[in-house]
């Protein structure tokens, strides 16, 4: 098109702008979400935080992240019906970022907890339904996904929930707490590392070898995965190792020793936790900017064309420099609130929300891993595990979802017909 | 700035409930001291005593008011929220009956009758043993929440509990012989004055019961 011949260059450059603003907005908030619960747990200092949080969005992003991102970038809008008109998805993902993106600094602004994933749907959803045609929005795969919102937090408070009992009769509930928490933790590390490369080798490296030509087959996954494991769990052991008791706090809190050594685990399902981020929430930002990438390239709306891997180091590049200029603040002031979470309740509620936000990435439904989060810890709480939770939060939640969806909508319905009056 | 994640958490009520306790013991501790000066007719010192005993209350009282103010309803707790204000209010009972007890004393010069006197201390002693029990359970709870109220934990708790209940029957035993000694030489002092010491022996008597309750009160919030 000629369209693209002429704007291409700058349509490219507004969408890496656009793009990167969105991830900025991402790191600068939703990481600091993710991390806090160590932070406030005390597991981690926030240069600690900061550093794995780089390492592990990144890589989560990178190596799982290419489900969701196909999902925001062709699932919800049929792809395929709108080959007659290429430049409308162009400016539709334009505007869905500018939209979610301008909707997140409002809402930031104010102070009201509103999820990324939930406002750059929202946009998309809305740009396509009002600005092109009900018909172009596949419906029944938008079902899927809003109802994974209400799914996911409840799966990740029933896994923090049977995690927490299992620290219970395993660990804390027995003679010698501190020697029981030595024998069983490497378990929940070797779980962590099995957990995160099974998804990662069976679901995300396709998109990432896509070009290559390797295949994995599942027992090759699943041995790999088992390796992965048990190095993580022989990593733990030897920090482990290095936990003495600490008789004179014991007087104080019988448990202060054992508390020890779940913070080393802690620090094992923090990593988790940001690849699980990174694998869901990066693609709220590079979804709509490898769209409008592909679409502009090939003058065309094409589903199968691979994803540069510039777009997700962008990405990836965006939330770490939102965690640095910004996010370190937000995780400082949460850290400071929650600091009633010890680490025993911290790493369940942790590990189960990250479990549950990779297998969602690994199905390619994007999530809110905050509200993912929120409900692991009320699952640890409904086991008697938190002295205090405020419900008021559920009901904030649910209307930031009712507020989210419209706003981001409405907004980038707006710059819909903004861009088509511009450009044509 | 408000945030899903540290919205989420609210302020322990152990802590503090814990230091209520600690405020509400060391009122009945103080109890000791006023009584023996008051024996010894030293008003001037029993009255320093007493100043202290109203200032520990007073203390007490802000924590209370304070806890109060932030369990709103929407608070989730591992335990029953009106179990946790009905501790609260048992806790602070115990303080004001130390309050009461000194205030009576005080304002009426009372002393006690030297072949009392004896049977008196002892029986103030044990009523303040049981409170330390009473706070020995309190200062259990962070632990309990720590396993998630089940197990050797509650355990521990019951048997703390089931030494609460054997204090107190001893202050009850010491209170009837406190009472059956005054009885015998009643008739050798001023009616009235006697009225009054028959009066704060229950009141003592009725400090032992309320830490006693402090431990039942603490079996329905771990039971839930």
């Amino acid at each position: 098109m000629t369209l693209f011949a002429e704007y291409g260059q700058i349509l490219i450059i507004l969408a890496c702008i656009f793009g990167f603003f969105m991830a900025w907005g991402v790191g600068a908030n939703d990481v600091a979400n993710a991390m806090g619960t160590s932070v406030g747990s005390k597991a981690l200092t926030i240069k600690q935080a900061i550093l794995i949080a780089m390492i592990f969005e990144f890589l989560g992003a990178y190596l799982a992240g290419g489900a969701v991102t196909a999902t925001i970038r062709s699932g919800i809008i049929d792809a395929g019906t709108m080959a007659e008109m290429p430049h409308y998805l162009v400016y539709g993902m334009l505007s869905a970022l500018l939209a979610a993106g301008i909707w997140l600094l409002i809402a930031s602004i104010m102070g009201w907890p509103v999820s990324t994933t939930h406002s750059i749907v929202g946009a998309i959803v809305g740009f396509a339904a009002v600005g092109i045609g009900p018909e172009f929005v596949q419906w029944d795969k938008l079902t899927h996904i809003v109802a994974s919102w209400v799914v996911s937090p409840l799966v990740a408070g029933v896994i923090a929930f049977a995690l927490f009992r299992s620290v219970q009769y395993l660990i804390l509930n027995t003679d010698d707490p501190f020697a029981k928490a030595k024998r069983y933790i490497p378990v929940y590390m070797f779980a962590v590392g099995f957990l995160i490369s099974m998804v990662t080798v069976v679901k995300g490296l396709k998109y990432v070898l896509a070009d290559s030509g390797i295949v994995v087959s599942m027992g090759q996954a699943t041995l790999f995965s088992l390796l992965i494991g048990t190095v993580t769990a022989l990593v733990g052991i030897y920090f482990l190792s290095r936990v003495q008791r600490n008789p004179e706090r014991e007087k104080n809190n019988r448990f202060y020793s054992v508390e020890k050594v779940f913070a080393v685990l802690m620090v094992f399902t923090a990593c988790s936790m940001a690849f699980a981020h990174g694998s869901n929430d990066v693609a709220n930002a590079v979804g709509p900017l490898a769209a409008i990438v592909g679409v502009v390239k090939s003058g065309a709306v094409t589903n199968t064309t691979a994803m540069p891997n510039w777009i997700l180091l962008l990405g990836a590049i965006g939330i770490v420099v939102g965690l640095g200029t910004y996010g370190f603040k937000v995780m400082a002031t949460i850290g400071k609130k929650i600091t009633e979470l010890t680490p025993s309740r911290g790493f369940a509620a942790e590990l189960g929300a990250a479990s549950t936000v990779v297998l969602a990435s690994a199905t390619g439904i994007p999530v809110s891993t905050t509200h993912t989060l929120v409900g692991a810890v009320l699952g640890v709480g409904l086991a008697r595990g938190i002295a205090a939770l405020n419900l008021r939060v559920i009901g904030t939640i649910f209307i930031s979802w009712l507020v989210t969806l419209p706003a981001g909508a409405g907004l980038a319905i707006l710059f819909f017909f903004f861009f088509k009056g511009l450009f044509g | 700035m408000s945030n899903p994640i540290s919205m989420l958490f609210g302020k322990s009520p152990i802590k503090p409930l814990q230091e209520h306790m600690s405020l509400v013991t060391s009122c009945a501790a103080e109890l000791a001291d006023f009584l023996a000066a008051a024996i010894a007719g030293d008003w001037p010192t029993a009255e320093t005593h007493y100043d202290s005993i109203c200032v520990l209350e007073n203390k007490a009282d802000d924590i209370k008011r304070e806890l109060r103010l932030r369990m709103p309803k929407s608070l989730f707790m591992p335990v029953s929220r009106s179990d946790l204000l009905e501790l609260l209010t048992v806790q602070d009972n115990i303080a004001n009956r130390a309050r009461d007890i000194a205030g009576l004393m005080l304002g009426r010069r009372m002393g006690v009758p030297q072949p009392a006197q004896e049977d008196m201390r002892r029986l103030v002693g044990a009523a303040i043993a049981v409170t330390r029990q009473a706070l020995k359970i309190i200062n259990e709870l962070d632990e309990l929440l720590e396993a998630g109220f089940i197990g050797r934990e509650v355990d521990l708790v019951e048997a703390l509990i089931h030494e609460l209940d054997e204090k107190e029957r001893q202050a009850d035993i010491l209170e009837r012989t406190m009472r059956h000694k005054l009885y015998a030489i009643e008739k050798d002092y001023p009616p009235l004055d006697m009225m009054f010491l028959y009066d704060i022996i229950d009141k003592v008597g009725g400090l032992a019961n309320r830490a006693r309750r402090v431990g039942g009160r603490l079996q329905t919030l771990v039971a839930r």
